[in-house]
């Protein structure tokens, strides 16, 4: 079935897309549901690239519902259909391939692009084909002037050897293909080291597959420790050992200038500190902005920062919603509007965005940042404000060195507004809780630090609320 | 649905609760085995908390509104359709440790073998948990609570 108008219409397919579909479904079987994607695949776990990449699990793992679910759920699914821009006067989304289609109510779920950084060396000098995504809000990729060594810059879109619109051995990791061309290069070029621009979760994980397939790893840094926004100096520390002890190099404190060639193939980097970096491929994982590409126009607001929803995630124009990561929200925690880019957060705005879709009226409050990461073994967990520091923050930390554990908690006003927890994560959801309900804990710090978290040594009023559910208290 | 609730002022700290879920989860499925041989290896799913003359047993709450499915990235952490209990396919649970991360109660944690996450699925459909079955002082009940 292909509408040319439809009562939902949802633009993207990722965490928030499904969330969403289930959600208009809870409340409406009849209408109907046009989803566009421009990548070609059902709906995919974003944060499994690393493992399918690592070899760990296969693309059939990748798949967050059974094959048939667009059939099931009635969803006219248009897989590999782009989405070019939105009339708001008309109601309608635009396609490259047909005069568009029209909507009862919007959903713009269209996750985040990578950034680039201007790096001479990382895009082709011919222009190769575009990236599959709407273009607009993102910095165009530098144009090099030559490549490294006199020699010809990699050509792009040879296929399998970079990701789009980058040149020859030069990948992002944020979708399934970027996974599968890391994977099909190294079959065909087999690289000994790789260079990953970026050591945050993205950089990471990209690292810790490309130890997995027997890749040497160098990782170059901005920030002055690795994790920079998840893990503050002491945690960041155990991260790096972590990393060291797989053999993956981290360089912090300094940029990428440029990526050098011979004969077309990337066989080294430098940075603006000086170093000669070899390496036979590169990963830029310098950060992920909101792709706002679809609202280019202005009719509907968004900025580079994302697209401003209100607590039903509705945007400034009614009927048209915004989830996941190209949605910025509230933040209970740390105050402000600001895209929170994680799996839950996707999930809890596509449910609530379909379900006022449909007819209801719910809200996505208590959202903030919160991550779990695993760093080439060690656990960590980061949430809310983790790294704060300074005037009106209290910090309380426990290092064991010995047994490679580490707790922070951040406190302001007497509740926790953040919490770091790595080598030991047992019980860290309690902080979460903590921090969501922004319970008292004045007098409790030492409890919090303990090992041994509980749920006993919190205030009984809380707890009871906890072990008995929702509205019983016993 | 029937949830496991925890009767505070009945509980005596005596971990019989523990040691009946370690056996049931046991291959032996024998206590003095289980705790000779597979004791290092068995996370059980319910865990007593002490501290002083309080105490009480705790485990998955089941939340209709479970974080940790919403929260988990490999597709493992579901809720059973015939039991509604929350569960983990251990055989998609990657150890990313997400459920860890957002369960309030703490009730998610880390198997023993550092891979898969282990909790509560209440006892895969029996009709009493062996935990409140064997709780010898009536201080876990197995029952349905308006919510």
């Amino acid at each position: 079935m292909k509408n040319a108008r439809a009562d939902y219409l949802i633009v993207g397919n990722g965490t928030a897309a499904v969330a969403a579909i289930e959600a208009i479904r809870a409340r409406d079987l009849g209408g109907t549901i046009t989803l566009l994607s421009k990548e070609p695949y059902p709906a995919y776990s974003r944060p499994l690239i690393s493992y399918f990449l690592a070899g760990y699990i296969g693309e059939d793992r990748m798949w967050m519902r059974p094959l048939d679910y667009y059939g099931s759920m009635g969803v006219d699914a248009r897989l590999g259909t782009e989405a070019t821009g939105v009339d708001t006067s008309r109601k309608a989304v635009l396609t490259a391939e047909d005069g568009g289609i029209e909507y009862g109510s919007l959903l713009v779920a269209t996750g985040g692009s990578p950034f680039i950084p201007k790096i001479e060396g990382i895009a082709p000098l011919t222009p190769g084909p575009k990236r599959a995504g709407p273009e607009a809000g993102r910095p165009s990729p530098p144009r090099s002037r030559r490549g490294g060594e006199g020699d010809a810059v990699g050509r792009a879109g040879v296929a399998g050897l970079s990701s789009p619109g980058l040149a020859e051995g030069v990948f992002t990791f944020t979708t399934l293909d970027d996974a599968k061309a890391i994977g099909e290069y190294l079959s065909l070029r087999g690289p000994e080291r790789a260079l990953v621009i970026g050591a945050g979760l993205i950089g990471v994980k990209a690292a810790e597959a490309l130890r997995a397939r027997g890749v040497q790893v160098t990782m170059v840094e901005l920030a002055d420790r690795v994790l920079p926004l998840a893990l503050d100096t002491t945690g960041s520390r155990l991260a790096a050992a972590a990393m060291k002890a797989m053999g993956v190099e981290p360089v912090c404190g300094t940029a990428v200038r440029r990526v050098k060639r011979k004969a077309g193939r990337v066989v080294s980097a430098s940075t603006a500190d000086g170093r000669e970096i070899p390496c036979g491929m590169v990963v830029v994982a310098a950060g992920v902005t909101p792709e706002v590409g679809l609202l280019k126009d202005g009719s509907v607001p968004s900025d580079r920062k994302g697209i401003p929803v209100n607590l039903r995630c509705e945007t400034a124009v009614s009927g048209i919603f915004a989830a996941g990561d190209a949605a910025r929200g509230d933040d209970c925690v740390a105050g402000g509007s600001r895209a929170i880019p994680i799996f839950p957060n996707a999930w809890r705005q596509g449910a609530v965005a379909g379900t006022n879709m449909a007819g209801g009226d719910v809200k996505a409050d208590r959202l903030h940042a919160m991550n779990s990461v695993v760093v080439f073994g060690l656990p960590t967990i980061s949430i809310g404000q983790a790294t704060a520091t300074g005037p009106g923050y209290r910090e309380l930390a426990r290092l064991d060195q010995k047994a490679g554990t580490y707790r922070r908690i951040v406190l302001k006003e007497g509740r926790v507004v953040g919490a770091l927890f790595t080598g030991d994560i047992r019980r860290a959801g309690i902080l979460t809780g903590l921090i969501r309900e922004q319970v008292e804990v004045d007098g409790l710090e030492d409890l919090l630090l303990n090992g041994d978290l509980g749920l006993l040594s919190l205030p009984s009023d809380y707890r009871k609320h906890v072990v008995a559910g929702e509205g019983i208290e016993v | 649905m029937k949830r496991i609730y925890a009767r505070e002022e009945h509980c005596i700290a005596c971990r019989l609760c523990e040691i009946t879920c370690l056996v049931r989860r046991s291959k032996s499925k024998n206590i003095v085995k289980a705790f000779r041989n597979e004791k290092d290896r068995i996370t059980p799913g319910i865990r007593v908390e002490e501290s002083g003359r309080l105490s009480f047993a705790l485990q998955c709450r089941h939340c209709s509104d479970a974080p940790c499915i919403e929260a988990c990235i490999g597709g493992a952490m579901h809720r059973d359709p015939a039991t509604m209990a929350v569960v983990c396919n251990e055989e998609r649970c990657l150890g990313c440790w997400s459920c860890v991360m957002v369960c309030p109660a703490g009730a998610v944690t880390p198997g023993k073998d550092g891979k898969v996450a282990s909790k509560c699925d209440l006892c895969a459909g029996d009709s009493t948990p062996v935990c409140v079955e064997n709780c010898p002082n009536g201080a876990l009940v197995y029952e349905e609570r308006k919510g």
